[in-house]
């Protein structure tokens, strides 16, 4: 199994740690104390990397298993921090039927990341997601608040360029 | 009793109330197919090989969860409708298992390839489709974990939680890319898994199985220019025998002895020796603590799981720790030393093989601090289904072999050794040497009744020479983890404790035969094999490690007397902090 351990260093603050041990001595001792705080956290990190994960499991003293498992069964949960940029590419049925399998493929590709990963200088994240609402503009890939529809995989050179991808 | 009256199949029963049905139908004498069911620790309901019918209940129910809670209930266990869900059940396992059965070391011992032939299921291919394909990790020095046949029943999980609170094993993911494995999939021997095998022990498949080292041993076997010498665990005796098909609890050491010789070795020697020398340094290292105001309590370092277990989760314990290195190294230190000597042997010469009923043993052979004459105590450690193999290999016709003695010098050994292997074991044993050093006088009974049986803590007080000594034994990490955290809080204090990472001690060990589930959910394994120890126990001359012979040549010869300097170069070790959550190095 590949190791997940994200390769993009981490870079909590003492005020999150702070605010991280605060959400825990709220729900610490309670029972399903777990998933709230994975929630707290993510909000505080916007991501669970290995760091967050073993500070939750000292504090409410479980294995990092037992919070890796929940963390990996939950698509609310992500391992991967958010880019400077992050494209969302809609692979919901009208998207997907224009094409939109392709221009995700290729954006892989040439991101040299995975679904749900963060290239190495935490500049781009790419996510597969599920209709963001604009069908009659499919295929659609959003990148932070911009939209961009009726795609084609030849766009995406200039599209990336726009974001400084390749400088 | 309250009693509830059913029919299974047709047939009237009264069974008692609080069962589920599948313990009800084992009740009444009928077997109910089972893959992920493990009785208290996982029964949840996921693998459906045990569906049954239920007269008013919605389509067929799971027998391990459901309950039998009325009378006159009516079940049915295996209709031809039962039958059909179990094999599509069967053939969606298989879709996705890696099927090169030929070659799995769990062939002929597995019960899914065993529930495939009792249900006929032999169209492998039934359900065509996407596999998983997962990279084999054999990062651990103790066993190896192969995904590809996983069948997710979750049983190695529960272990590991549950029994021994280790819970370095998981479900990661879900859905078709559900998997069993580590923190961040980082592999095993990056976590903080203590090597105890349980999970390999409980596996249904050959997903989990320990790391053969029997080449090692052939090869050395074969080379004119090695001395190879064999030590059997005090445990192996009563669980060799099940792997060739003989009762749960025979006692099989004269054939065991009798094996080794035909293997081949130079020479076929007793790890009880190894446990007698231990019960010596042990006893006097408690003395000195008592009498010189060192730290107690002490705790026993026989279960190299224990001791890693201690070093990630209590290492403010570590001092706590007898120095005394285990059995099966203390033997391997004498032979590559005194024996070395004794023999005009070069230790590098030397191949020490220890037969284990654990996997790490393994680890421990390796530690720092365990080469008393600068080559490793122990080469090689095979567990008890390894020695197995290697005895159907070569062809020996186990079960009808005349039992044959030990060879001299490393042969004779005691009562106090053989109950090693089971949990209380180490404690009566020290005790026996204790108390009688300290009072001068001899025991009127060896018997420490107290420290006996199969409860996960025990404890008792003992009133050795005007001395109130408290006494708390615990098997299974989970319950060691409870009595070490009674001690952290101050919530109890003891003199000595005893400490096995397997729930019942070695007897359970994650290196002994593989019972299937059907077998260890309804039988008491841990129970069943240790009364064998201590019937041997019971029937040996001698009873307690000082007066073995052997001990005496030992000191006399070579170590002085316990705790002298020699013995400490030789027999005693050292222990080391590692991570209690993140990466171990």
């Amino acid at each position: 199994m590949a190791n997940t351990i994200t390769k993009i260093p981490f870079k909590g603050t003492k005020e999150q740690q702070e605010e991280l041990f605060k959400a825990i001595d709220v729900y610490a001792g309670q029972s399903g104390a777990l998933i709230p705080v994975l929630q707290e956290a993510q909000k505080i990190y916007g991501y669970l990397p290995y760091e967050v994960q073993k500070m939750i499991a000292e504090k409410l003293q479980i294995s990092m298993e037992k919070v890796y498992e929940v963390v990996t069964f939950y698509a609310q949960f992500s391992l991967q921090p958010l880019g400077e940029y992050n494209i969302s590419v809609c692979l919901g049925t009208a998207c997907y039927v224009k094409g939109s399998g392709n221009i995700f493929d290729k954006l892989q590709e040439k991101l040299g990341i995975k679904n749900g990963e963060c290239t190495p200088d935490g500049k781009f994240r790419l996510d597969a997601c599920r209709c963001v609402g604009a069908c009659g503009l499919a295929p659609v890939m959003t990148i932070n608040d911009d939209v961009y529809g009726r795609l084609t995989v030849d766009q995406l050179d200039g599209i990336l360029a726009k974001y400084g991808f390749g400088k | 009793m309250d009693t509830l009256n059913i029919k299974i199949n047709g047939r009237d029963y009264t069974v008692p109330t609080g069962l589920t049905v599948l313990e009800a139908c084992r009740y009444a004498g009928v077997e109910i197919p089972t893959l992920c069911y493990l009785k208290d620790i996982n029964e949840i309901g996921a693998c459906r090989l045990c569906l049954t019918e239920v007269k008013g209940a919605r389509g067929m129910v799971a027998a391990c969860v459901y309950p039998v809670d009325r009378d006159g209930m009516e079940i049915v266990t295996n209709s031809t409708k039962i039958q059909e869900a179990r094999k599509t059940n069967l053939k969606l396992l298989l879709s996705n298992h890696d099927k090169k059965c030929l070659s799995c070391v769990r062939s002929g011992r597995c019960e899914l390839q065993k529930l495939c032939n009792d249900y006929g299921v032999d169209t492998v291919d039934a359900y065509k489709g996407a596999m998983n394909q997962y990279e084999i990790d054999d990062s651990a020095p103790h066993m190896i974990r192969d995904n590809n046949k996983c069948i997710l029943c979750r049983r190695c999980v529960a272990v590991c939680e549950k029994n021994q609170s280790v819970a370095v094993l998981g479900a990661n993911e879900r859905g078709f890319n559900t998997h069993i494995g580590c923190a961040f999939d980082q592999d095993l021997w990056e976590v903080p898994c203590v090597a105890c095998g349980q999970c390999t022990a409980v596996c249904p498949t050959g997903a989990l199985y320990e790391r053969d080292e029997t080449d090692k041993v052939w090869a050395a076997l074969e080379d004119p220019t090695k001395h190879v010498v064999v030590n059997p665990a005090p445990s192996i005796r009563a669980t060799l025998g099940e792997c060739f098909g003989m009762p749960i609890g025979t006692n099989v050491k004269g054939k065991l002895v009798a094996a080794l010789h035909r293997l081949g070795f130079d020479g076929v020697y007793d790890t009880d020796v190894g446990a007698d020398l231990t019960i010596l340094e042990e006893a006097n290292e408690f003395i000195e603590r008592v009498q010189n105001g060192g730290k107690l309590p002490i705790i026993t370092s026989c279960s190299p799981g224990w001791i890693k277990f201690c070093e990630h989760n209590f290492p403010d314990f570590l001092d706590n720790l007898s120095t005394c290195k285990s059995p099966q190294q203390m033997f391997g230190a004498v032979v590559k030393t005194w024996y070395a000597e004794k023999n005009g042997l070069d230790p590098k010469d030397i191949v020490v093989v220890s037969i284990m009923p654990c996997t790490a043993k393994k680890f421990e052979r390796s530690r720092d601090g365990q080469s008393a004459a600068g080559v490793p105590d122990v080469d090689v450690a095979l567990t008890t289904r390894e020695l197995a193999r290697m005895i159907e290999r070569a062809g020996i016709d186990f079960v009808n072999l005349a039992d044959e003695e030990f060879d001299a010098p490393l042969g004779i050994t005691t009562g106090a050794a053989a109950i090693f292997g089971a949990t209380g074991g180490v404690m009566e044993a020290a005790l026996r040497t204790a108390v009688e050093t300290l009072t001068g006088k001899e025991l009127e009974s060896v018997d420490f009744k107290e420290v006996r049986g199969t409860q996960g803590i025990k404890e008792a007080t003992y009133n050795v020479a005007g001395l109130e000594v408290k006494a708390a034994v615990a098997s299974g990490l989970a319950n060691a983890r409870e009595l070490l955290n009674r001690i952290r809080r101050g919530e109890a204090n003891y003199h000595i404790v005893e400490i096995m990472a397997c729930p019942g001690g070695c007897v359970n060990g994650g290196g002994q035969p593989i019972q299937p589930a059907n077998v260890r959910n309804f039988t008491d394994l841990k129970a069943i094999r240790a009364k064998a120890l201590y019937e041997e126990d019971a029937n040996l001359p001698l009873r307690k490690s000082h007066d073995s012979p052997v001990i005496k040549v030992l000191y006399d010869e070579y170590f002085g007397k316990p705790g002298s300097h020699k013995a400490h170069e030789v027999l005693h070790t050292h222990y080391q902090p590692r991570e209690t959550y993140g990466k171990d190095r």
